[in-house]
C-alpha cells in the first residue's frame, strides 16, 4: 500500500511544528520522543504501520481549533484518531502529519431522558454511553464487535454497525447532532436535539467521511428503551443455499429480526473449539437469529421463525430459554475473530456487502479463489444485510503469505461488486480499500465525492491517502468544461 | 420560459449541458407537486423529468427498490404493498393542505420526496427519508453524469451523498435514479387514544410513551381546536395518539400496558386498523389544518420536549392553530393575520428565552408573496452558511440547477 509521499520539508520542520503544538497543548499532551510515538504507529488494520511525525492530544476544543489552525497555516497535515480500533487503517498515521488523538474526550456531558438523547465527547467509547443509560432502561443501539474500545466519534467517523443494524440502523440513522471544528479551526455545530437538517445535511454527510472533511469535538445520539425480551434461535443447515433460502423467506415474511447472523462451517468449527457451547457440527450453515421486543411478540416470532427453518431443511434448531442460553448461543458468534486466531498466526478480515440472494453463488466462487490462494478462509456474515465478513487466514511471518492474503481479500470485494454489492458494508474505506474504489466508481463519481472534500479542506490537509485512490487539486477538480450545448433532440417536443 | 422533457440519463444530461453553455438557469420538476414548497423560483428553463418513470429493479426479500427518480410514489406503493412492504418512512401527500387538484397531488414522485426529505409520523421510529435512501444517479450541475451509494442495504464504501442529496431541494444535481430500502408492512396497526390532556400534561405523555419499551410508531398530540379529524369524540378536548404497530397478539399485549401505565381515569379509546390508517395518513399530511384555508402553515422541528411550550408561546402571541407530532419534537402551526406569516415569532420561540434552543422552522404554505420576503427555511450561522455554499459550489459551479430555492442566489 503506497500512501502519499512525504513532504520532505515538513519533515524536516519537525523540531518547529512540536515547538508549536507544544504552545498550544503543554505537558504530555504533545508526544515527540520515538519510542511514545511507536504506540499510534498502527490502528486495528496492523498490517499498515507508520510513525507519525508527532502526536498531540488535546483536551479542549480551543485546542483543537488552534491546532487545526495553525496546521492549515503550516500546511501540516492532520489525522485524526479515537481509540485507533479501525480495520479499514482509517487512522493510520503519516510521517509528514500530525496525529491528532482525541482520547481525552472522555466525558458524558448530558443525559437526557425526556428527549432520549446522550450528549457526549467523542473519545467516550461506544459500550460507556449504554452504561451509561443502561439503569434508566435505555441503551446505545449501534454496537460494533469493538464496542467496548471503539468511541462515539471513531463511529461517526466510520458510520459503524454492528450485529443490531439490520432493525436499528447504522451510526447515521442514530446520530442527531455534531459539533465539529473545521481545517480552518472553525468550530462549528450541525443538528441537535431535534430531528433532520434545515439546509443541505451535512451531519449525514459528516458521517462516514472517514476523518476526511472535520474533525468531530462533540456528538448527540439517540438512545432508546431497552426491549423487555430478547430469546435467540440457532438454527443449523446442511447447505448454504437453504441456510440463504431460509433469511430471505424470514425477511419475506415480514420479519425483521434484532440480529440474523451466519456462520459457515469453518467459523463454526473454529467458534465451537474456542467457546464449547454446543454449536452443531455436522452442519455447513449456522443461523444465529435474535428477535426482541414485547414477550408476546418474541414468542410468536421464534414460533414462526421454527416454521420457516423447518422448511428449509434445518437440521437443528434450538430456542434459548433463558437470557444465559441466549447468551451462550451468541458467545460463538462474538468470539469468532478471536476463535479464528487461535487456528492461525494471522487472519485478514474483509467486509463487503452483496444482494443476499447471490450468497451461494459468492460463497462457492469464494472457496474457488481459496483453492487458487492456497489459504483457507471462514465467513462469518450479518446475514439480515448482506455484510459479509470473510476472514482469510495466513501466516505473517511466511514469506509472501500476507501479499497472497490481501491479493485473495482484493479478489473477495470485487466480487462482491460483481454481484450488486459493495467494498464495505461498517469497517469503511481507509487506505486498504482505497485502490478499490475505481472498481465500484468511475472517475466522475469519485470526482464529485472529492470536490465535496474541497467544500470543506481545500488544501487537503485532513487524512490524506484515505478513501481516494488519487489526490487532485481541488483548482483541477473545480474546472468546468462547457459542452457545446447544442441540444441533439431538436425534433422532441418541448413546451 | 422554455421547457424540455428529457427521455433518458443522456437527454438528461444534454439539456443540462445546454442550460450550462446558455448559462439559463433551470427549475427541475417532475410531478410539480412541490413546486410550491421552497423560495419562490422564476427561472427561464424548465426542466420536466416526468419522462423518467419505471420501476427497474425490486427483489422484496433484498428490502431494496430501484426506480426511475419519477416513479410516482402511489404506483411504488401500490407495488410493494402487493408484496406486503412499505416504504417505512410515510412520504407525506401535502396536496390538500397545498390545495392542489386531488389528481394533481397523485403525481408525486419518489424523487421529489427524497430530494424533499420528506417523512411522516413514523420518523420517530424508523427514520426519515434520507435514512431510506440507499443511492442514487444523476447529473449534477456541471452536466456530469455520477452515482453514489449503492444497491444494498448496508453501505459505508465513499462519502454518503445520498444524505446530502435528501433534502438539497434539486439545487445540487438532477436525481435520474433512486434506489431505496423498503420493509414489511406491519401486520396490525392500533392506535391508543388518551383524552382530555392539556398540552404539557399531553408532553408528559408522549414522553413516557416513547420511554416505554412498547415500540410506539407515532406519537401525536391534538389540542382541543385541532381534532377535528377525530369523529369519534365530542366535544372539546385535547388528544394524545400513539401507535402500535406489528403482529396481533403483541399489538394487542403492548396496547393493554400502555393503558394502564398512562392512563390513570382518563378517557381512552382504541383506533384498530383502518381507522387508525386514516388517523396516521391525516397526521402525516397535514389535515388537522387544511380546514384554514387563508393561514400561513410552518413545519418546526425542536427537542421533543419543547414542543407543547413552544406551540403555546407562540399562540400566545400569533393567532395560531397547531398539532404535534415526532413525540412533539414536530409542530405543525398555522398562522393567521401576521405580516411575516409568524416567522419572527416563531424563531425567536425556537432559540427560546436564554437563546440556547436549537432546531428549525420551514415556511410549508404560503403566498408567493410572503415565500421571496420570508425566509422559507431556518438560517443558519454565517459559517454555516459559507459553508454550505461552498457544497453548492462544488457541485453546481455555475448555479444553474433551481438556484435560489433554499437560499437566495445559490
Amino acid at each position: 500500500m503506497r500512501m502519499p509521499l512525504p513532504d520532505v520539508a515538513v519533515a524536516e520542520r519537525r523540531d518547529e511544528i512540536v515547538a508549536a503544538l507544544r504552545q498550544i497543548v503543554s505537558g504530555e499532551g504533545v508526544i515527540a520522543s520515538e519510542s511514545e510515538r511507536r504506540v499510534y504507529e498502527s490502528d486495528g488494520l496492523t498490517a499498515y504501520r507508520q510513525l507519525p511525525l508527532v502526536v498531540v492530544l488535546p483536551s479542549t476544543v480551543a485546542q483543537v481549533a488552534a491546532i487545526l489552525r495553525y496546521c492549515k497555516v503550516a500546511g501540516v497535515k492532520v489525522v485524526p484518531r479515537g481509540a485507533g480500533t479501525s480495520l479499514s487503517g482509517g487512522a493510520l498515521p503519516l510521517a509528514d502529519g500530525v496525529l491528532l488523538g482525541m482520547a481525552k474526550f472522555n466525558r458524558i456531558l448530558e443525559i437526557d431522558y425526556d428527549n432520549r438523547c446522550v450528549v457526549a465527547q467523542p473519545g467516550v467509547t461506544n459500550l460507556a454511553i449504554t452504561k451509561a443509560v443502561e439503569h434508566g432502561g435505555f441503551y446505545y443501539a449501534p454496537d460494533p464487535s469493538s464496542q467496548i474500545a471503539c468511541t462515539i466519534g471513531g463511529n461517526v467517523a466510520e458510520n459503524s454497525g454492528g450485529v443490531h443494524c439490520l432493525k436499528y440502523g447504522l451510526t447515521t440513522n442514530n446520530l442527531l447532532g455534531i459539533e465539529m471544528v473545521s481545517m480552518d479551526g472553525e468550530v462549528l455545530r450541525l443538528g441537535g436535539k431535534h430531528l433532520d437538517a434545515a439546509g443541505y445535511d451535512l451531519l449525514g454527510v459528516m458521517t462516514g467521511s472517514e476523518g476526511l472533511l472535520s474533525v468531530v469535538t462533540e456528538v448527540t445520539v439517540r438512545i432508546l428503551p431497552k426491549p423487555t425480551a430478547a430469546r435467540a434461535l440457532l438454527i443449523g443447515f446442511p447447505t448454504t443455499e437453504d441456510a440463504g433460502d431460509c433469511v430471505a423467506a424470514v425477511i419475506g415474511a415480514g420479519i425483521i429480526p434484532a440480529g440474523m447472523e451466519m456462520m459457515d462451517r469453518p467459523a463454526i468449527h473454529a467458534a465451537e473449539a474456542f467457546v464449547k457451547v454446543g454449536y452443531p457440527l455436522d452442519v455447513e450453515a449456522l443461523l444465529i437469529v435474535e428477535l426482541d421486543g414485547a414477550p408476546a411478540e418474541v414468542d410468536f416470532l421464534v414460533e414462526k421463525i421454527e416454521e420457516i427453518a423447518g422448511d428449509h431443511h434445518a437440521t437443528t434448531i434450538r430456542a434459548s430459554r433463558d437470557e444465559a442460553e441466549r447468551l451462550a448461543f451468541w458467545s460463538g458468534r462474538k468470539a469468532a475473530f478471536p476463535a479464528v486466531g487461535r487456528i492461525s498466526p494471522d487472519y485478514y478480515c474483509m467486509d463487503g456487502t452483496i444482494p443476499r440472494g447471490r450468497l451461494s453463488e459468492v460463497l462457492t466462487r469464494m472457496r474457488a479463489l481459496s483453492e487458487r490462494y492456497q489459504l483457507a478462509v471462514a465467513n462469518v456474515f450479518h446475514a439480515g444485510d448482506g455484510n459479509l465478513h470473510p476472514l482469510i487466514l495466513y501466516d505473517a511471518n511466511k514469506p509472501g503469505e500476507i501479499e497472497r492474503a490481501e491479493a485473495f481479500g482484493a479478489d473477495i470485494l470485487k466480487l462482491c461488486v460483481e454481484v450488486g454489492g459493495v467494498l464495505t458494508g461498517e469497517h469503511g474505506v481507509g487506505v486498504e480499500k482505497r485502490d478499490l474504489m475505481g472498481t465500484m466508481f468511475n472517475d466522475a463519481d469519485l470526482a464529485h465525492q472529492q470536490r465535496l472534500k474541497c467544500a470543506f479542506d481545500p488544501d487537503g490537509l485532513l487524512n490524506p491517502g484515505k478513501v481516494f485512490p488519487q489526490l487532485h487539486r481541488c483548482a483541477e477538480l473545480g474546472r468546468l468544461h462547457v459542452h457545446s450545448g447544442r441540444l441533439p433532440f431538436p425534433d422532441l417536443p418541448r413546451f | 420560459m422554455s421547457g424540455f422533457a428529457p427521455a433518458d440519463l443522456d437527454e438528461l444530461r444534454e439539456a443540462i449541458n445546454e442550460a450550462l453553455a446558455a448559462e439559463e438557469p433551470v427549475e427541475l420538476v417532475a410531478g410539480g407537486t412541490k413546486r410550491e414548497l421552497g423560495r419562490l423560483l422564476q427561472l427561464p428553463r424548465t426542466l420536466d423529468l416526468s419522462p423518467l418513470t419505471a420501476i427497474r429493479d425490486y427483489q422484496p426479500s433484498e428490502l431494496v427498490l430501484t426506480a426511475a427518480a419519477a416513479t410516482r410514489v402511489g404506483e411504488i406503493e401500490a407495488v410493494i404493498a402487493a408484496n406486503g412492504q412499505m416504504l417505512a418512512f410515510e412520504p407525506p401527500d401535502w396536496g390538500a393542505l397545498l390545495s392542489l387538484p386531488e389528481a394533481a397531488a397523485q403525481r408525486r414522485t419518489l424523487g421529489g420526496v427524497l430530494a424533499c426529505n420528506l417523512s411522516g409520523p413514523r420518523r420517530i421510529k424508523a427514520g426519515a427519508a434520507r435514512d431510506h435512501f440507499l443511492g442514487f444517479r444523476g447529473i449534477s450541475g456541471r452536466g456530469e453524469i455520477f452515482k453514489a451509494g449503492g444497491k444494498v442495504v448496508k453501505n459505508v464504501t465513499g462519502y454518503d451523498l445520498c444524505k446530502l442529496m435528501a433534502g438539497s431541494y434539486g439545487t445540487l444535481a438532477a436525481l435520474e435514479e433512486v434506489t431505496v430500502k423498503v420493509l414489511p408492512r406491519p401486520e396490525t396497526v392500533s392506535t391508543l387514544l388518551l383524552c382530555a390532556l392539556d398540552p404539557t400534561a399531553a408532553v408528559h405523555c408522549l414522553t413516557r410513551a416513547l420511554s416505554s419499551p412498547h415500540e410506539i410508531s407515532g406519537a401525536a398530540y391534538l389540542p382541543a381546536a385541532s381534532n377535528s379529524i377525530l369523529q369519534s369524540f365530542s366535544g372539546p378536548q385535547g388528544v394524545v395518539a400513539l401507535r402500535l404497530e406489528g403482529p396481533a397478539p403483541s399489538v394487542v399485549f403492548r396496547r393493554e400496558k400502555l393503558m394502564s401505565e398512562l392512563a390513570a381515569g382518563s378517557e381512552t379509546a382504541v383506533l384498530e386498523d383502518g381507522p387508525s390508517t386514516t388517523f396516521w395518513r391525516g397526521i402525516r399530511d397535514v389535515l388537522p389544518l387544511v380546514e384554514l384555508p387563508d393561514r400561513v402553515v410552518w413545519r418546526v422541528s425542536v427537542a421533543p420536549s419543547r414542543g407543547a411550550e413552544l406551540a403555546e408561546t407562540v399562540a400566545d402571541r400569533l393567532d395560531a392553530r397547531w398539532y404535534l407530532d415526532w413525540g412533539g419534537g414536530l409542530v405543525w402551526v398555522a398562522v393567521a393575520g401576521a405580516d411575516d406569516g409568524g416567522a419572527a415569532v416563531i424563531r425567536a420561540a425556537i432559540r427560546g428565552t436564554d437563546g440556547s434552543g436549537t432546531g428549525h422552522a420551514t415556511l410549508i404554505k404560503g403566498s408567493p408573496a410572503l415565500r421571496q420576503t420570508v425566509l422559507v427555511f431556518e438560517p443558519q450561522s454565517a459559517a454555516l452558511a459559507a459553508l454550505a455554499a461552498r457544497v453548492k459550489e462544488a457541485f453546481d459551479p455555475r448555479g444553474i440547477l433551481n438556484p435560489g430555492r433554499i437560499v437566495e442566489g445559490q
